[in-house]
């Protein structure tokens, strides 16, 4: 097992299980699937990423969703 | 066929009222109100997802399909041209490089007024990324042109500041945006009640984004319905073209000759 990798999601710090891709982000998460965006530090994730890229410790990440808005 | 459709970015459209989607009691409620509008351009914004919590709840994406309406993403909440560009961004991967997006960089928490030098920076990064930008401005038909050079697809002036329902305060200033601009005009932000509206349509604007006027009615899909039909009757007041005023002379609309007490 290696160690745990650290994040900060959405502002707030939490731990996984390393090594860790996005898409086990999001099942972790309870999100696949979901219409969402990505972006880790200040770059967006593309959807076809999901799959292939791994997270690293200390990436700040963020989740976003379309809400109701004027 | 609509022989008179709004067209922006190439794009025509039946409907000339937009609509957000924000302030509704719940999601029937806003599914209801915007069927009632006839909206076919519907404004979201782009939020947090709250992590944990509610891993099952609708998604506002299921109820207005984009399948079915054009969705604008906006930059609510955003007060640099940084922040809005990020936000976009992140709206055009969610919305699988949707182009079309509400631009609006707020200057101050309490006036929501738009800080211009943001908006125009914003405006320039976006459209040199591709995105088709109408950019919520304040009604300064000099602001207004230097969007247009800068290649945004409408520009939409504030009636009167954001959620104040306090209807269209400068006319004036609309009227000479709407005679100066060849991008689409829409009035956003202000808009009260239907009258407001009419007045708009009547005044030549190409369209009316509107979110508070009717989320925050008694009843929403009532007043939805009464948008719809007061920016129609706006809009054919305008095409139709209406009668000189002449403030200080009355004319009759029925005929001066036959009348009987005349004695000859």
């Amino acid at each position: 097992m290696s160690a745990p990798i650290h994040i900060v999601l959405n502002g707030a710090p939490r731990e996984f299980p390393a090594p860790l891709t996005f898409d086990q982000l999001l099942d972790e998460l309870a999100l696949a699937g979901r219409r969402l965006a990505v972006e880790r530090n200040g770059e967006i994730v593309p959807r076809s990423r999901f799959a292939g890229e791994r997270l690293a410790d200390g990436d700040r990440i963020e989740v976003v969703i379309a809400v109701g808005g004027g | 066929m609509n022989s008179d459709p709004l067209v922006i970015a190439g794009k025509s459209y039946d409907s000339r009222l937009l609509v957000g989607t924000g302030k509704y009691r719940d999601f029937d409620e806003t599914r209801l109100a915007i069927e009632a509008s006839g909206a076919q351009i519907v404004t979201v914004a782009i939020r947090r997802t709250n992590i944990g919590q509610n891993a099952g709840e609708p998604n506002l994406l299921e109820v207005l399909p984009p399948t079915k309406f054009t969705i604008l993403p906006n930059t609510a909440g955003c007060y640099t041209a940084q922040d809005a560009v990020r936000t976009l961004r992140l709206a055009r991967e969610l919305l699988d490089g949707h182009a079309l997006v509400k631009l609006e960089v707020l200057g101050d928490a309490q006036s929501l007024y738009p800080n211009m030098p943001e908006t125009l920076a914003a405006a320039k990064t976006l459209v040199a990324e591709g995105f088709e930008v109408m950019a919520y401005c304040n009604d300064d038909p000099i602001m207004a042109k230097q969007l247009e050079e800068l290649g945004c697809v409408a520009v939409m002036p504030l009636a009167s500041l954001i959620g104040s329902g306090m209807g269209i305060l400068n006319p004036w200033n609309l009227q000479i945006i709407i005679d100066r601009v060849r991008v689409p005009v829409l009035v956003d932000a202000g808009i009260g009640t239907a009258s407001d509206a009419a007045i708009a349509m009547e005044l030549g604007c190409d369209g009316v984004l509107m979110n508070t006027a009717i989320a925050k009615a008694k009843d929403p899909v009532r007043m939805a319905r009464a948008m719809k039909l007061a920016v129609d009757a706006g809009r054919e007041a305008f095409l139709a073209g209406r009668m000189a005023k002449k403030p200080y002379e009355a004319s009759p609309s029925s005929p001066d000759a036959g009348l009987i007490q005349k004695s000859a």
